[in-house]
């Protein structure tokens, strides 16, 4: 009886793939004990490192609530000023590389060896990339960019000491509602259109193409095999999962933060609920438990019941602001913003010598860090569920249909908002904070209190998907790639993901929030363009 | 009295199932019942197999192995699972079905306090399983 795991003769995945030959046996460096009654199973140093780290972070910053808010408001300045350049580079190097990739003989490999057959269905797949992906940002987004990007088109350009003080996108569009409109819709599709889904792309591939195919464990270090080889097994390796760790759940947080904020709006709105912190972190830790209960019951009970309603709530949601709002407006509309977002996209896109650098900087840049911190928790999310899948169907399900959704969904509740104020003289939306934006909007049409409250629910919805699937990930990078590591694990990471949030919340609210997603973005930028280049080295020698 | 035993394994805790595993056999000798081993695990690269197909050439073995020289008869099932740690003991009870067995044979921890909060997948087993449930305490 032979119970040790054996290197040789590692089987084949379905049909031809290409495994690499290591001596590494997935959970060789974890440790496996019980606290108590509670068994786990941790990857060491990752696990360690990570939750040590994250412990001592949500106490410094509780206890020093008052000096917190100004380091994080000074950090996330600094970083996308001096680095906007770099985030914006970065980023259309992904999205090249996407294009590449779908057009490329590459596209014929298939996840999982030549014969794998897909395990999920489209809709339950793309209900669960389309959940995890965007989740709350296109509640929260959804009317409010557009209309900021309006206005502030609208506004002109304005200069003092010969730099550009306005938030306008390109070279605004001064007193011409009709031009502003197009340029406030074309910057926000561009911030949720191919650069962040080229993101995801790329990590979900690299992950799934190195576990599946070559059957390496499902960790972030296992893509950078093809450049430092058996070296990622050691600090090289530890120190790309622990970022992993970090970016995840601070990308995670920034967006719970939004989450909150906005539920907690529309719920003063409707029904009187104070909005205070006391509220957002009742909030908080009502839906943590929420995600408590979905981690419990899993992937198939839990997270993917969850993202389908989810989906299905979104897309009635969706329905209701086409066929109640203006729709000639929006479905004429949709072609227009496509046009302008791919006639713009060059200019959108130069990550240098920018005028506008306003929006360049606070907006764009801030967006793909974020999306960037995103990235592991999304991409590992993404590649778990997307075996069988050719690499060509991955790229486009991945990147070109989610663009066009968001083209859609941007284009149905930023032209409704929009038509609102330059058709029907509504000022009430464009005078709202950006977290009641989408109350306000709704507040213009019939049967607002139903549809407000479907929004509030949309929002604590995709605050749970977002939640348990990022537990999941986080839990599977801290035990070296284990996907079979003990629930206490799981239940911790979903707590402590909702103490971050509550923890940054407080010490110095969303800008806290931003700062610490951008500055785990960063590195994590210069991982992602690595990973590229393993990828291209990893499919090089696969079977096609 | 028995035909056919299914035997939950926990590959990776292989050792600490001996007790189960070895009863398991003794009464399928007695009876000249079949039995099979069970596992659960997913399609993703594990610690003990990179693939469900390694990963029940080794259950098959185990089986094989246990079996040897006792005159029953064995087999091996492997259950892949999209998230094992939530999904084990609906497997598990599908398995169960599907064989038509009228006996599980399982290892099962000693009682402690997390089991106020968790049941064992033994506890779960015995409480839905259709057919008789014999748990065997690994200590």
């Amino acid at each position: 009886m032979s119970m040790e795991p054996d290197a040789q003769g590692i089987p084949e995945p379905e049909g031809a793939a290409n495994l690499i030959e290591t001596e590494y046996e997935i959970g060789q460096d974890n440790i496996e004990s019980s606290l108590g009654p509670f068994g786990f199973d941790v990857h060491n140093p990752v696990f360690l490192v990570s939750g040590l780290s994250i412990v001592g972070f949500v106490i410094l910053t509780l206890a020093l609530q008052d000096q917190a808010g100004a380091v994080f408001n000074g950090l996330r300045g600094w970083l996308t000023a001096s680095l906007d350049w770099f985030f914006l580079g970065a980023a259309n190097i992904f999205v090249l590389f996407c294009f590449f990739l779908i057009l490329s003989p590459f596209g014929k490999v298939r996840i999982g060896g030549r014969d794998a057959t897909p395990d999920y269905s489209y809709a339950g797949w793309f209900a669960m990339l389309f959940a995890a992906g965007m989740g709350i940002g296109l509640m929260f987004f959804g009317v409010s960019e557009p209309i900021s990007h309006f206005n502030s088109s609208l506004g002109g350009t304005t200069f003092e000491g010969g730099v550009r003080t306005d938030w306008a996108p390109l070279g605004a569009a001064a007193n011409d509602p009709k031009a502003a409109a197009e340029l406030g819709m074309a910057a926000t599709i561009f911030h949720w259109g191919l650069h962040p889904w080229a993101i995801y792309a790329v990590v979900a591939l690299a992950l799934a193409l190195f576990s599946y195919n070559k059957g390496l464990p499902l960790t972030m270090r296992s893509v950078f095999y093809p450049i430092f080889g058996e070296k990622i097994w050691g600090w090289p390796g530890h120190v790309i999962d622990i970022l992993a760790v970090f970016a995840t759940l601070f990308g995670l947080a920034t967006s719970l933060g939004f989450g909150a904020e906005q539920a907690n709006a529309g719920l003063e709105l409707l029904f009187g609920i104070p909005n205070n912190d006391v509220s957002k972190v009742v909030l908080i830790l009502a839906i943590t438990g929420v995600a408590l209960i979905s981690v419990y019951r899993g992937l198939d009970g839990g997270v993917k019941i969850l993202s389908e309603i989810n989906m299905g709530l979104a897309a009635a949601l969706l329905l209701f602001v086409i066929v109640v709002g203006p729709t000639l407006a929006i479905v004429t509309g949709f072609l227009d913003n496509l046009i302008a977002y791919v006639t713009l996209l060059p200019a959108l896109s130069n990550p240098i010598g920018r005028a506008d650098t306003n929006f360049s900087q606070g907006w764009t840049s801030f967006y793909w860090a974020w999306w960037i911190s995103w990235s592991p928790f999304v991409g590992m999310f993404i590649a778990r569920v997307s075996r069988g899948r050719s690499v060509r169907e991955f790229v486009v399900c991945v990147l070109l249909i989610p663009s066009l959704v968001c083209v859609f969904w941007m284009t149905a509740f930023g032209g409704t908002a929009i038509t609102q104020i330059v058709q029907d003289g509504v000022t009430s939306v464009a005078d709202a904070p950006l977290e009641l934006k989408l109350f306000k909007m709704l507040a213009e049409m019939p049967f607002a209190g139903l549809t407000s409250l479907l929004g509030i629910v949309l929002v604590i919805v995709f605050f749970v998907t977002s939640s348990d699937s990022g537990s999941l990930v986080i839990d599977t990078i801290t035990a070296g790639g284990k996907v079979d590591a003990p629930m206490p694990q799981r239940v911790f990471w979903c707590t402590f993901e909702g103490l971050v949030a509550i923890a940054l919340l407080l010490g110095g609210g969303l800008g806290a929030l931003q700062a610490m997603a951008v500055s785990t973005g960063f590195p994590f930028a210069v991982v992602l363009l690595l990973a590229c280049y393993a990828t291209y080295k990893g499919l090089a020698d696969e079977p096609r | 009295m028995f035909q056919r035993a299914v035997v939950p394994i926990d590959l990776k805790h292989a050792e600490n199932l001996k007790k189960a595993r070895a009863a398991a056999i003794d009464l399928a000798a007695h009876y000249g019942a079949e039995v099979r081993y069970v596992g659960v695990t997913s399609a993703l690269p594990g610690a003990l197999a990179h693939t469900p197909d390694e990963f029940e050439a080794k259950l098959k073995q185990l089986a094989e192995d246990d079996a040897a020289g006792k005159g029953v008869a064995v087999s091996a099932q492997v259950i892949v699972s999209h998230d094992p740690t939530a999904d084990l003991e609906k497997s598990l009870l599908d398995a169960i079905r599907a064989a038509d067995a009228d006996l599980v044979v399982m290892g099962t921890h000693v009682p402690n306090l997390g089991d106020g909060f968790w049941s064992s997948n033994g506890a779960l087993i015995a409480r839905h399983a259709p057919v008789s449930v014999f748990l065997i305490r690994a200590v």
